[in-house]
């Protein structure tokens, strides 16, 4: 340490004037707060323009995250021999449950079909999609979004649906033509409106930058209980309706915090899913609603 | 004639590396780790390079190459172009204004002088992200990611000072 602070004292370079390096720095911070007021005044071009950074970047990333990715797996693998024999009794257990479910899903399966014949039913297209690794985290306790390493070129659009198996990962935010950013459901400017299942009431998902969002606009009176599943409604035309998000944790003074079914960390693959929705939204299709309306 | 060439082909190399470090650690700071909890509170990397450097060599990092690194973390991050920049920027700025201040000083001091940048950087990003998104992020957050920010500085501040003694030694 002591070598080394000798070292800095000697190497201390002359700065130029104070008031040219005091100018330098003005025009610094000016540039930056004017690149803020541009970014809410034009979103669309810094948007392109970050979605190129991220393009850019997007090589380098999918190479690092590899490692990290198998390292992890390698660890995980070697906590879960440690307890095989639990898990597999675990498993059994749900086993017999899953057959139970089993038995009761194909029952309600061709119920569904018979009814459906019945009704004369329209089923909506099947949804497409595609399938990227997570290559990013943008960790931080202030944006809550992930890249993937999908872009313009499989077809990805703006808005479209991220899931895992689980449930509802995000939306998509910014597309590049080979990554994507999608902005997390706990992130502070996500918004999805939902349903909670049991009850059918409506309500918005808001992240707050935690790993808990939060239920608001509820109806006054709203009955809520702790382990209540949150889907998506498909409200506004962005989501399908019926996507799990999580469950509510626990009611304190008026916030309802919920989990979701996702766990950020374990995020690897994640499905983009185009369910042709996202029309809806479009400006055109929007103007020749209201010609029709006429 | 050729080796006089290469040595300061050498030269301008290794003069770069403190840019090319804190790019490192901007990209490297978004590599997914998928440990359970640390996303959310990630330190940031940065801007502890950003802290060394305009300590020891901020001929090596002037405020310029801040301000681009602030971009491409901006970029890289989702948060609002400029606001990383700003505080790189301005943390480069008042750290040089205390460059007498840190010269020669123990680690611990140096540590602690982070943790009061970092506490600054922090506050400003977090006011930043509020006025341009016009909605107040949690609080708690940021305070842990604050912790943890300052808990891994030494770590890497020792890295990059070995670098400094290495790489940098004849610069």
């Amino acid at each position: 340490m002591k070598n080394h602070k000798h070292k800095s004292i000697h190497g201390l370079p002359q700065q130029g004037s104070g008031l040219a390096n005091r100018f330098g720095y003005i025009g610094l911070l000016m540039a930056a707060f004017a690149l803020m007021l541009l970014g809410k005044a034009d979103v669309v071009v810094m948007e392109r323009v970050r979605a190129h950074v991220i393009d850019g970047v997007a090589p380098i990333l999918d190479v690092l995250s590899r490692p990290v990715a198998s390292f992890d797996r390698v660890v995980e693998e070697a906590a879960a021999i440690g307890q095989l024999r639990e898990e597999n009794a675990r498993i059994k257990i749900e086993n017999q449950h899953l057959l139970e479910w089993q038995s009761a899903a194909r029952k309600l399966a061709a119920e569904n079909s018979q009814l459906k014949s019945l009704l004369n039913f329209a089923p909506g297209a099947e949804p497409g999609f595609v399938t990227g690794r997570v290559i990013a985290d943008t960790g931080g306790a202030f944006v809550h979004s992930i890249l993937v390493n999908a872009g313009k070129r499989e077809g990805v659009t703006k808005g479209q649906a991220v899931i895992t198996g689980e449930g509802l990962v995000g939306r998509v935010h910014g597309v590049g033509s080979r990554s994507v950013r999608v902005l997390l459901i706990t992130d502070l400017n996500s918004r999805i409106p939902v349903v909670i299942e049991a009850t059918r009431t409506r309500a918005v998902l808001a992240g707050d930058n935690t790993e808990r969002p939060r239920l608001i606009h509820l109806p006054p009176g709203a009955a809520l209980n702790p382990g209540d599943r949150i889907v998506t409604s498909g409200h506004g035309g962005s989501f399908p309706p019926g996507i799990p998000v999580g469950v509510i944790t626990q009611l304190s003074d008026g916030i309802v915090p919920v989990k979701p079914y996702v766990p950020r960390d374990r995020l690897e693959y994640v499905r983009i899913v185009d369910y042709g929705l996202q029309g809806i939204l479009d400006a055109t299709s929007a103007a020749e609603g209201a010609g029709i309306s006429k | 004639m050729k080796s006089l060439f290469w040595q300061r082909v050498d030269l301008v190399v290794r003069s770069l590396t403190p840019f090319f470090l804190t790019l490192v650690l901007v990209v490297l700071g978004q590599v997914p780790l998928h440990v359970p909890g640390l996303a959310e509170v990630a330190p940031i990397l940065p801007l502890m390079a950003v802290y060394h450097w305009a300590i020891y060599r901020p001929d090596l990092l002037p405020a310029s190459a801040v301000f681009f690194a602030g971009l491409i973390q901006d970029a890289l991050s989702g948060m609002p172009f400029g606001v990383n920049a700003a505080v790189f920027v301005t943390v480069h700025m008042v750290v040089l204004s205390q460059q007498i201040f840190f010269q020669g000083k123990s680690f611990l001091i140096i540590w602690l002088g982070f943790s009061m940048v970092a506490a600054g950087a922090v506050s400003m990003i977090w006011v930043l992200n509020a006025m341009v998104f016009a909605s107040v992020s949690s609080v708690q957050a940021a305070f842990i990611q604050y912790l943890v920010t300052v808990g891994v500085f030494p770590l890497l501040a020792l890295m990059l000072v070995r670098w400094q003694r290495t790489v940098l030694a004849q610069i």
